[in-house]
C-alpha cells in the first residue's frame, strides 16, 4: 500500500477505539514528558552553569604573567635559556598582546592589599580594579546599587561579606563614602650617591608613599568575577580599573622587583588579562602568547571536564526519564494485541481482498508509529510545561531566599526532535510483535471469526 | 494442462486438517475443470468441503496435495506475496455475511482493493463509480454499510469484488443472509455480470433451486469429495 493510504487507514483504525488508543497515546505522552522534563532540567542546568562561567570571563580570558614570576622565587630557575633575563610585562608587551589576532582587550591585573577606613575603623582588604567590560559579564547582574558610573570614577563596589563587616545593614552602605589608604609607588629622579644606602622608604628607583583616596560606595555584589584567580586571593573591594591604575599603588611585583634589583622606573604589570573573542580561540591565542615569551594559562580544561560531567548527568537523567516511556511501550503492545483480537475478521477481509502479509504488518506498524508520534508531540508539550512549572516553583523558593531567579529548564530544538524520534522508534519497537502476529494470521480462520 | 479456455483447473486436490491425533479430509482428491465464462455452482451440505474448495481456488489456503491452476497460474508455485497479488487482481470474492468494513462509507469500502493494488488516486474515483454503476448503487455512496439493507450490502460487496476487474468471481453463499426475493435479485445481477464482463463465477450454495436457475453447471460435494457434476442446460431461468 502507498504510505498515504497506510496512514489514512491507520488513523481511521485508531479513531475507531478512540478511548483506548487515546489512553495509550497519553501513556506515551507521559513517558516522553518525563524524559523531556528530565533532559530539559539537565540542559537548563548545563546552560546555566556554562552561561555563568562564560560570563565570568574565566573561559575566554588568558592570564599572562612574566616568565619566572614571583611564584618561582626560591626555586631553581626552570628555564634552560635563563641566561637571558625574563621578558618584563610592561606597556610594550601590552601593546604587542593587543595586536594579536582575536584579542578583544588586554587589561592589567591591578590588585593590592590595603587598608580601608569606614566610620573611623580600619579594615584590611584586597582591592581589585575592574575593567569596564566586566559590566556585561553577568557577575554584576542582580547587584544592589549600580555599576561604576564611569571607568575613572572614584567609586567602589563592595563584596557582600565585606559590606557585612562594615555595617549590619549592607544595603544602607550604597551612597556612603569610605577612605582607601594605600601605598603609592613614586619614582625618584636618579641622583647617584645622594641617598644613604639601605634607606627605609627607598630602594634606589622608587619610593613608597602612603596616600588616601575617598571612594563612594555605588553597589554591593555577591562575588567578585574571576575571584581568586591568578593566585592573589579574592578581592572584597572593587573599583574602576582606570582609577585603580592611576593610584600607582605598590603591588606584589614591586617587592619582586626589589628582590631582583630591578628598580627602574618602568611600570611592569604582575599579570595581564587577555580576552579572546570566544572561548574556542583561547587555545591558539594561548600558544601565540607563549611564543612571545610569557607564561599564559586559561581555565579551558576545567570547562571541558564540566562538559563531560553534564554529559554523564544528562545520560542518567535520560535513563530515569525513559523508565516511564518503557512502561508506556507495554501499553502500546497491549493495545495493539487487543486490536488484533477485535479486528481479526477485518484482517481476514483485507487478506481476501489481496492484502499481503507485509501490508497488514505495515498497517499495525503505522498505527503504533502514529500513537508514538502523537504521544511524542503531547509529551514534548507536557514536558516543557513540567520544566516551566519546576522553574517557576524553584524561582518562588529562590525569591524567598532573596536570591536571583534562574532559568532552570531549557527545551532546545534538538531535544524536541530527539524526543519525537525516540517516541516513534520506541513505539515502532513496541509494534513489532503485534504487527508480525497480525500479519501471520490465517485468512481462512480470520474470516470465520465472529 | 490448462488451455486458454480454462479458467480454473483442479487436479487431485486434497486439503487435510489435523485435529488432535485425527486427520480431517475437508477436500479429498477433487479434480475439476471450469471453463472461462462459466457460472458454476458448488452444492453440498454443511461440512461437505465446498467452502474449503472455494478458499483453495481463492488462494486463501493451500492444498495439502494436488495442483490448482487458475488463469494459467499454478497457485502452488506462487510465493505468499504473489498469491496476495493473485487474490488482488485475478479473483474477486463475496461472502455470505458481506464482510464490509462498518466504519467506512460504501464508496470507501469499494475503494479498498484499489488502495491495496496501489492504483493511482486520480483513477480511483472513476473505477469506484464504474463498479457502483454496475451494481446500481450510485445513489447511496456516502452511506455506511449499517445504513443499507442486506441486499444493498451484498451489492456493495459485489462492487468491491469487481473494482479491480478480476477474471474470476468467487461467491461463498452470497444469498445465505438474504430473503428469497433479494437473493434472486443478487443472482440475477451476478448472471448479468457474467454475461457482460465474460467473467467466470464459482458460487458455493446449498440452495439447489436457485443454483439450478442461474448456474451453467452444478458440482455436488459430500464428505470432501466431488460427487458429481452436471450441466443444467435448458432448465435455467433467464
Amino acid at each position: 500500500m502507498k504510505p498515504r493510504d497506510l496512514t489514512d487507514l491507520a488513523v481511521r483504525n485508531l479513531r475507531e477505539a478512540i478511548l483506548r488508543n487515546a489512553l495509550t497515546t497519553l501513556g506515551v505522552a507521559v513517558g516522553v514528558a518525563s524524559l523531556v522534563a528530565m533532559l530539559s532540567l539537565g540542559v537548563g542546568l548545563q546552560q546555566l552553569a556554562s552561561k555563568r562561567l562564560s560570563q565570568s570571563g574565566l573561559f575566554d580570558t588568558i592570564f599572562v604573567t612574566p616568565k619566572n614570576s614571583f611564584r618561582g622565587m626560591g626555586r631553581p630557575q626552570r628555564e634552560v635559556e635563563s641566561d637571558k633575563p625574563p621578558r618584563p610585562l610592561d606597556d610594550d608587551a601590552r601593546v604587542e598582546l593587543e595586536k594579536l589576532p582575536n584579542v578583544i582587550e588586554v587589561y592589567p591585573q591591578v590588585r593590592f592589599f590595603t587598608e580601608v577606613r569606614f566610620n573611623n575603623k580600619p579594615y584590611a582588604t584586597m582591592v581589585a580594579g575592574m575593567p569596564d567590560s566586566s559590566r556585561n559579564t553577568g557577575a554584576f547582574d542582580g547587584m544592589q546599587g549600580s555599576f561604576f558610573s564611569s571607568s575613572a570614577a572614584n567609586e567602589a563596589i563592595l563584596q557582600i561579606e565585606f559590606a557585612k563587616d562594615l555595617s549590619d545593614k549592607p544595603a544602607s552602605l550604597v551612597g556612603q563614602e569610605l577612605t582607601l589608604r594605600y601605598a603609592e609607588r613614586q619614582a625618584i629622579p636618579p641622583a647617584a650617591g645622594d641617598e644613604p644606602p639601605g634607606a627605609a622608604e627607598t630602594s634606589g628607583g622608587f619610593s613608597v608613599v602612603p596616600k588616601e583616596l575617598r571612594l563612594k560606595i555605588v553597589g554591593i555584589v555577591e562575588t567578585e568575577p574571576a575571584a581568586g584567580y591568578g593566585g592573589y586571593g579574592s578581592a572584597r573591594l572593587l573599583m574602576p580599573l582606570q582609577t585603580a591604575s592611576t593610584l600607582r599603588a605598590a603591588q606584589v611585583n614591586d617587592l619582586r622587583d626589589i628582590v631582583r634589583g630591578n628598580t627602574s622606573n618602568r611600570i611592569t604589570y604582575p599579570a595581564l588579562s587577555v580576552r579572546a573573542k570566544s572561548p574556542s580561540q583561547v587555545e591558539t591565542l594561548e600558544a601565540s602568547i607563549k611564543d612571545l615569551g610569557f607564561n599564559a594559562f586559561s581555565l579551558l580544561d576545567a570547562s571541558k571536564s564540566l562538559r563531560t560531567f553534564f554529559s554523564v548527568f544528562d545520560l542518567l537523567l535520560g535513563i530515569f526519564g525513559s523508565l516511564a516511556l518503557a512502561v508506556a511501550t507495554l501499553g502500546i503492545v497491549n493495545t495493539l494485541v487487543m486490536a488484533i483480537l477485535e479486528r481479526r475478521r477485518e484482517i481476514g477481509v483485507l487478506k481476501a481482498l489481496g492484502a499481503a502479509d507485509s501490508d497488514v504488518q505495515q498497517l499495525f506498524f503505522v498505527e503504533a508509529g502514529v500513537m508514538g508520534f502523537l504521544g511524542g508531540i503531547f509529551g514534548v508539550v507536557f514536558g516543557w510545561l513540567l520544566g516551566r512549572a519546576i522553574t517557576f516553583g524553584t524561582n518562588i523558593y529562590l525569591k524567598r531566599q532573596s536570591l536571583n531567579p534562574i532559568d532552570l529548564s531549557s527545551v532546545p530544538w534538538w531535544l524536541v526532535i530527539l524526543a519525537l524520534l525516540f517516541a516513534v522508534l520506541v513505539s515502532l519497537g513496541a509494534g513489532l510483535y503485534p504487527a508480525s502476529r497480525a500479519a501471520k494470521l490465517n485468512p481462512v480462520d480470520a474470516l470465520r471469526y465472529e | 494442462m490448462a488451455d486458454t479456455q480454462t479458467a480454473v483447473q483442479l487436479e487431485h486436490v486434497s486439503r487435510y486438517y489435523t485435529l488432535g491425533e485425527s486427520s480431517v479430509r475437508a477436500v479429498d482428491d477433487v479434480s475439476l475443470m471450469i471453463p472461462r465464462g462459466e457460472f458454476l455452482a458448488l452444492l453440498g451440505s454443511s461440512g461437505s468441503g465446498k467452502s474449503t474448495l472455494l478458499n483453495l481456488i481463492a488462494g486463501l489456503d493451500r492444498p495439502t496435495s494436488g495442483a490448482i491452476l487458475a488463469d494459467g497460474q499454478s497457485l502452488a508455485a506462487l510465493s505468499p506475496l504473489n498469491l496476495a497479488r493473485y487474490r488482488r487482481n485475478t479473483v474477486g470474492m463475496i461472502f455470505q455475511s458481506f464482510n464490509l468494513l462498518p466504519r467506512m462509507t460504501l464508496e470507501e469500502n469499494v475503494e479498498l482493493p484499489l488502495r491495496l493494488a496501489e492504483v493511482d488516486h486520480s483513477e480511483r474515483a472513476d473505477r469506484v463509480r464504474e463498479a457502483l454503476e454496475r451494481v446500481r448503487l450510485t445513489h447511496r455512496v456516502g452511506h455506511r454499510p449499517t445504513e443499507l439493507s442486506g441486499g444493498e450490502q451484498q451489492r456493495v460487496a459485489i462492487a468491491r469484488a469487481l473494482v479491480n476487474r478480476p477474471k474470476i468471481l468467487l461467491a461463498d453463499e452470497p444469498t445465505g443472509n438474504l430473503d428469497s426475493t433479494t437473493g434472486e435479485a443478487i443472482l440475477t445481477l451476478l448472471r448479468e455480470l457474467q454475461t457482460h464482463l465474460e467473467m467466470t463465477i464459482v458460487m458455493v450454495t446449498h440452495e439447489r433451486p436457485l443454483a439450478e436457475r442461474f448456474a451453467d453447471r452444478l458440482a455436488t460435494m459430500g464428505d470432501g469429495k466431488l460427487l458429481g457434476i452436471a450441466p443444467i442446460g435448458e432448465g435455467r431461468a433467464q
